[in-house]
């Protein structure tokens, strides 16, 4: 049954614009990851391995040619930013230099990372990938794709098979898009050893100036008032489950104890006993990484409540932007946050700022 | 014959039905993305079709059984004096609607552990004053390998099952099938009916008998449907003791491992997971002392005075499945700590979960074993 579908999905795929397709991607980086192997200039590759369904992407390192060649993938549904990996497979003594494939917004994950300290840079080896946006299979499925047998990526357009029709589904890319792909603004890289095309740079730019204002829903919830906005959040953080993925996946949560997981803090990290701790767990934690948050939104596309998290942190990017003049984390290395530089010009805001006044 | 409710009556169902104890039903939360348990009050979801269609809630529904947090016990001090307080009362009767079969499984699972003795007395109050509704499924998803575990979702137990039956080829149901599965859900169903000849609801019953052949023929379609889930053969690996050793060693762990960010969200979501941490809270003038989830994930799971006894993600990773596959399975007569609800594969934050687990072990395992 699976390899039926698996070899129907390959077929699909051949049948796609050629010019630009994933799978054309996903041919030259497993081509360039085996050369580089090879050649003995990485010993292992950290990519995304093919799932058990259409869509299911699992990072991974490869060591292995023929591993590499049947399961390494490329595609619209590779949302893992796999950045963070490095830390820990580094630090945890993996032998050699490591293959990483990091798509545009990742990068600046491994700038930030490597501003921090967290991973020796000549133990890295960045390829740059092509991103067009990373499907968010949740909108997906609330668009009524459900029972999805094989999936097509058609550049504007995903076609779903599913087992309840016979003809395929076919919805328009955009509307199932990660949020964060619909705002995207950094489809090029900021840091890479090698770039694995094609890259357009022109059809870029016009995607880039297609996509939605990042702050628009921040300046939204702005215009509420405070009980409507603690009203609204209390409610998005009600549901949360304490699963911490959020933390466990942010690129800028690479304390090795965090204050949550030590019994001795005397909060109750692990479940919501109060939910006055609940809700202090996100803004800590957006406060933590302000400055060091490069807004990924890895945050918010793991969330298995779909709380937009990330909302919290733009915030914090939109104050210190408005306060200190435009900052992007890890938009180079070794930039110094606007939290942590000080000046004799700095704006003193108070601890209330007062909106709408100024 | 059968009981036969038709769609548009099944309103007047849940309505009846929470008059006699709350009644909660699945729904789409407000942000379209996510689902859970709602309290059924007239005007919740006019549209009755979204939770009657809806797979699984978010979250399972061991919340209503064992809920995340719980309090214990609380102590209360003033000057030298020490009060014990019992935070226990008898629960409310309750129903739960719309328990598809894998979920009505999983109560069976966490009752082997909780009712066992030492009997868990918070857990048994919530269970025997809770009835359980179920409902087939019609529209499985590509997530769905409840088979593996000997799951049949056309039959989904409980107290009293309801069976979708689809007149035409679409999958909307026109109506239910109903069928008492306990004399508690017997004497239910009863009660509802009788309140409905009070009610004189419309120019029929409530409930209509009815031939058996519809009811058949949507069981059937629903068998066919299961045939065709990519998962449909995937095969089930551990089942006990006899592999306990080469699985526990397999150089596969680390592979698999590699992967997890250590986050809870497999076990929060998880229909069987059980595994809890008792901590106090300090109320400033004493102590609640409250359970709540744990996972084997965490870093300070199972912590003790001499340490953890898992210190690396590999560990824990390790820890979750083998409890799910070896250990559960054997120490209750080979039933496995799984029913394939699919959950923990659409929300693993990086797509790991327990099927490539299985798949991957199943090399390790001989193949002259049941599951080899």
């Amino acid at each position: 049954m699976q390899e039926g579908w698996m070899m129907e999905r390959e077929e699909v795929s051949g049948v796609t614009d050629a010019s630009d397709t994933t799978d054309g991607v996903r041919q030259k980086c497993v081509e360039r990851a085996l050369e580089l192997l090879q050649d003995g200039l990485v010993t292992s590759v950290l990519g995304w391995r093919r799932g058990e369904l259409p869509y299911d992407r699992t990072p991974a390192f490869f060591t292995d040619g023929e591993d590499l060649r049947a399961n390494f993938l490329y595609d619209g549904f590779c949302g893992a930013n796999l950045s963070k990996y490095l830390v820990k497979a580094l630090a945890g003594g993996k032998e050699g230099r490591v293959l990483v494939f990091l798509k545009p917004c990742d990068t600046y994950s491994l700038n930030q990372l490597l501003t921090e300290h967290r991973i020796p840079r000549e133990k890295v080896f960045a390829a740059a990938v092509p991103c067009h946006g990373t499907v968010d299979m949740d909108k997906a499925k609330a668009l009524g794709t459900s029972g999805v047998t094989s999936v097509e990526d058609r550049g504007k357009t995903l076609r779903f098979w599913t087992l309840y029709d016979e003809c395929p589904m076919e919805i328009q890319k955009k509307d199932a898009l990660l949020e964060r792909c619909l705002v995207c603004r950094r489809r090029r890289p900021v840091i890479f050893d090698e770039k694995i095309g094609p890259w357009d740079e022109e059809a870029l730019l016009a995607e880039e100036k297609e996509a939605g204002e990042r702050f628009a829903t921040v300046a939204v919830l702005e215009q509420k008032t405070a009980e409507e906005r603690f009203a609204f959040w209390r409610e998005e953080l009600s549901r949360c489950i304490r699963c911490n993925a959020c933390r466990n996946v942010c690129p800028a949560c690479t304390c090795e104890q965090c204050v949550f997981d030590n019994p001795a803090s005397g909060v109750s990290a692990k479940a919501s006993a109060d939910r006055f701790e609940e809700q202090l767990y996100h803004i800590i934690r957006a406060f933590h990484v302000a400055g060091r948050c490069t807004d990924c939104g890895e945050c918010s596309r793991v969330c298995p409540e779909k709380i937009p998290l990330h909302l919290l942190n733009r915030k914090l990017i939109k104050e210190m932007n408005e306060l200190y003049g435009a900052y992007q984390a890890g938009a180079e290395v070794g930039s110094i946050s606007p939290l942590t530089a000080y000046t004799m010009d700095d704006p003193e805001p108070s601890v209330v700022r007062e909106r709408g006044k100024a | 014959m059968m009981k036969y409710l038709k769609e548009e009556r099944l309103s007047d169902f849940l309505r009846l039905a929470s008059t006699l104890r709350k009644v909660y039903v699945p729904v789409i939360d407000a942000g379209q993305r996510t689902s859970s348990y709602r309290l059924y009050e007239s005007g919740l979801c006019e549209d009755s079709l979204a939770f009657s269609e809806l797979l699984h809630t978010t979250r399972s529904a061991k919340d209503f059984f064992f809920p995340q947090t719980e309090n214990l016990v609380e102590f209360r001090m003033s000057g030298k004096e020490i009060t014990v307080l019992d935070p226990r009362r008898e629960t409310e009767d309750f129903a739960i609607f719309g328990v598809r079969a894998c979920d009505a499984k999983s109560f069976a699972i966490l009752d082997s552990v909780y009712l066992a003795d030492p009997v868990d007395t918070y857990y048994q109050n919530r269970r025997a004053h809770g009835l359980i509704l179920t409902m087939m499924c019609t529209k499985p998803e590509e997530t769905c390998f409840c088979g593996t575990f000997g799951i049949d979702p056309t039959e989904p137990g409980g107290d009293i099952a309801f069976y979708p039956i689809a007149q035409t080829p679409s999958n909307h149901p026109d109506g239910y099938a109903l069928a008492a599965q306990t004399e508690k859900g017997a004497a239910f169903l009863a009660e509802v009916e009788r309140l409905s000849g009070e009610a004189c609801l419309g120019e029929a019953g409530l409930l209509e008998e009815r031939d058996e052949t519809p009811l058949e023929k949507a069981k059937e379609k629903t068998r066919e449907t299961l045939k065709k889930l990519p998962l449909a053969d995937v095969k089930p690996v551990g089942g006990g003791e006899g592999n306990l050793l080469s699985l526990f060693h397999s150089e596969k762990w680390a592979s698999l491992s590699e992967s997890c960010i250590g986050c809870g969200t497999c076990t929060f979501v998880c229909p069987t997971c059980q595994c809890y941490d008792i901590r106090d809270f300090d109320t400033g003038h004493g102590v609640r002392r409250f359970r709540c989830w744990d996972s084997c994930m965490y870093s300070d799971f199972t912590k003790m005075a001499h340490g953890n006894p898992r210190l690396t993600q590999l560990e824990r990773f390790r820890q979750r499945f083998m409890h799910k596959l070896v250990y559960h399975p054997a120490n209750h007569d080979g039933t496995y700590g799984c029913v394939g609800c699919g959950r923990c594969l659409s929300s693993c934050p990086v797509g790991m979960n327990i099927v490539k687990v299985m798949k991957a072990l199943a090399a390790e395992v001989p193949s002259d074993a049941p599951n080899g």
